[in-house]
């Protein structure tokens, strides 16, 4: 079912018309007005609440904002709060924090924070109001990985914070030109606040993942609907459509279409006066229009254009409810992976290569959110993490394709999204274990229906490490945990420039 | 007051109250627990009956994370179908053996194989095969690459092979292997070979 919204834009000829119109003005009208004006300037002139908008998969809420000495802060709690499970104690001037099973201190006035071991730099000093942990916002980018153990990505000038891959993309076209309609397709429902000012639609975005185009000026090549922007302030995300005449927004597709397009009454007066007013309808008009049309924002293709953040992608495999493997009465896969993803991205940085652990604690993430997010990183190499008690050594794996899933146009198949890196991911595989042997660690190359390395469209393996001899103690030990991981490391490194080079 | 006979009648039913709570907590130390209703070996339908042909099964042997190709000497039916089923069985009756090399918990079973032209096999296990099935990416990975060579090796023109659980479609079999797609039956073949010892 389609609602529909009315709102009708005054354009400039007909305002001033009313304003020739006006009577000469008595005493006590001109002091209203002037009483009204001044009211008007001081509640124009008042700053509004600055506040924090975050998205995540869980939930999206919004944070108030605290200024402090020129920074921007945010309370740690409250951010996570909504998350997981999360508590914090102060202690005179500590401040700790404790999320599922990640421990974080923070010391008032210091500029750095302890997290699972890690020395995290803030850019500004740590505060605490009221037992309240406040922290800058740009420290977020910074903290938030190593304690929920996914990426984030911060719009810190707008105040926009996205947790994991949750950004809702959006498209706009012309559809039809007599009466022109103006189409915004979107990822996911969205519900925006709408507005009008003379010649503006303005759609404003307060809970919606919402990023902007390519562009952020959008031009269509059409007299009533010429143009639109999109930008971003104080946590909200907003989509100004200019027109020349009243338009009318329509809801539709389950909230994920939204339609612009002029009232009935602008488009009689189109119809009755043709010749007056060149109708976009015409074939001239609309040929002269499509060259104008700007490139629609094209939903991301893995691999493409998009900016790397991290070199490796290092996934910890299982976590919270799904333990892996019960290696003993007292060892667990989870807590062996998450050792060994560690130490792997201590000796991946240690030679230069920026690392990102996917869950880096105890949480649950889902299998095909791992993917996501090595995908949505466009990592050079993805390396699952898994320990064994069965068989000896380290096996290095490499996806099993599943029988053929075609891909449809520009989009991958999900099942089959490793298909063309496949080479890469088997070269490398093949690096990985001739770098253990050298190491005389006992190694095997396989592929493997393993998930999700069908999943990852770039290159993507997989190592399960079993201790050497029958003793499983073995997987806990730093010494064996750095020979494997350095071999690892060592193979990447060497093969940095062919991987950098992978789409 | 309280009559003397009311007295008596509440004392009397008191001790007997509690002398069969007493009789009672001794009676639940000597119930012996019913037996474990995890294998139910009773026939469900007619023996199989078949010449007894000799078939190749692809044995998966966890010590040193091999698949290890084993004749054996089965009565096979006729129909296409039921020779995969019976293919599985003498399958699955080594993995549940005592001295098994890939131990499979009690229970497990394959429910049914379906053949489905052109060249799909559907293979129905039961939940006590995946619920309780050992993690880990080797040990799930050969328990898969068993089933599917054991079948597409013994049976003709078969391309692409599904792994259900009680007739449902399953994201991995124990966290690891992956159950959510068509298996390529050239795929997993390829992957037997490099599976089999002294590759």
């Amino acid at each position: 079912m389609e609602k529909s919204i009315s709102f009708r834009v005054r354009d400039g000829f007909a305002a001033g018309r009313r304003q020739d119109a006006r009577a000469t003005p008595r005493p006590r009208l001109v002091l209203l007005a002037l009483l009204s004006l001044g009211c008007a300037l001081l509640l124009s002139g008042a700053t509004p609440e600055k506040h924090l908008s975050v998205y995540s998969t869980a939930a999206n809420y919004s944070l108030p904002v605290i200024q402090h000495e020129g920074h921007d802060y945010v309370g740690l709690l409250e951010v996570l709060e909504p998350l997981g499970k999360v508590s914090a104690k102060a202690d005179g001037s500590k401040w700790r924090l404790r999320y599922n099973n990640t421990q974080a201190e923070f010391q008032a006035g210091k500029t750095r924070a302890r997290v699972q071991n890690h020395d995290v730099d803030l850019g500004g000093g740590f505060l605490i109001e009221n037992s309240r942990g406040l922290v800058p916002i740009g420290s977020l980018t910074s903290l938030l990985p190593r304690i929920l153990g996914g990426p984030v990505s911060l719009h810190e000038v707008a105040h926009r914070l996205f947790i994991g891959s949750v950004a809702t993309h959006f498209t706009a076209s012309l559809a039809g030109d007599n009466p022109p309609r103006l189409v915004f397709h979107f990822s996911a429902p969205v519900n925006p606040s709408i507005a009008t000012e003379q010649g503006f639609l303005r759609m404003t975005f307060s809970r919606d993942a919402l990023v902007g185009p390519a562009s952020p000026t959008l031009t269509f090549g059409n007299k009533t609907l010429p143009s639109a922007t999109y930008s971003e302030t104080n946590g909200s995300a907003i989509v100004t459509v200019s027109a020349t005449a009243p338009v009318i927004a329509s809801f539709g597709g389950d909230g994920r279409t939204i339609t612009i397009s002029p009232t009935q009454a602008v488009n009689a007066a189109t119809q009755a006066a043709p010749s007056s007013t060149p109708s976009a309808s015409s074939p001239a008009a609309e040929t002269a229009a499509s060259p104008a049309l700007p490139p629609l924002p094209q939903p991301p293709i893995p691999g493409q254009a998009a900016p790397r953040r991290y070199f490796a992608v290092v996934d910890a495999s299982h976590g919270g409810d799904d333990h892996g493997e019960t290696l003993s009465n007292t060892l667990l896969e989870k807590d062996i992976t998450v050792a060994l993803a560690r130490s792997l991205r201590k000796q991946l940085e240690s030679r230069g290569i920026t690392t990102l652990v996917l869950r880096d604690s105890d949480a649950n993430l889902p299998i095909d959110q791992r993917a996501v997010f090595a995908n949505a990183d466009h990592a050079a190499i993805y390396i699952a993490v898994h320990a064994s008690s069965a068989g000896h050594g380290v096996r290095v794996y490499t996806g099993l394709l599943p029988y053929g899933e075609d891909d449809h146009g520009p989009f991958r198949s999900w099942t089959t999204a490793q298909h063309s890196a496949l080479p890469l991911s088997q070269s490398t595989a093949t690096a990985v274990s001739g770098e253990l042997q050298k190491r005389q660690v006992p190694v095997r190359a396989l592929a493997s229906p393993l998930r999700p390395l069908n999943n990852v469209t770039g290159p993507a393996i997989a190592i399960e490490v079993a201790p050497q001899a029958a003793d499983v103690a073995q997987l806990t030990a730093p010494d064996y945990q750095e020979l494997v991981t350095s071999a690892v490391a060592s193979a990447i490194a060497a093969n940095r420039d062919q991987l950098g080079g992978a789409p | 007051m309280i009559p003397r006979h009311l007295v008596i009648a509440m004392s009397v039913l008191v001790a007997a109250a509690l002398s069969l709570s007493i009789y009672a907590w001794h009676m639940r130390k000597s119930v012996v627990p019913p037996p474990a209703a995890a294998v139910d070996t009773r026939p469900l339908g007619p023996p199989i009956t078949g010449p007894v042909e000799r078939v190749v099964l692809f044995v998966a042997h966890d010590e040193d994370g091999t698949l290890r190709p084993e004749s054996a000497q089965i009565p096979m039916p006729s129909g296409r179908q039921q020779r995969a089923e019976e293919l599985l069985q003498a399958l699955l009756s080594i993995y549940l053996d005592k001295s098994s090399p890939h131990v499979l918990a009690p229970g497990a079973e394959v429910r049914s194989v379906f053949l489905i032209d052109p060249g799909a096999a559907v293979i129905d296990l039961n939940s006590a095969f995946a619920d309780k099935h050992r993690s880990g990416a080797l040990i799930e990975e050969l328990t898969v690459a068993s089933l599917i060579h054991t079948v597409s090796a013994n049976t003709q023109g078969l391309l692409k092979v599904k792994i259900l659980v009680d007739g449902k479609e399953r994201d991995t079999l124990a966290g690891h292997a992956d159950l959510s797609s068509y298996y390529d039956v050239a795929a997993v073949n390829q992957l037997a070979t490099e599976l089999q010892p002294g590759q």
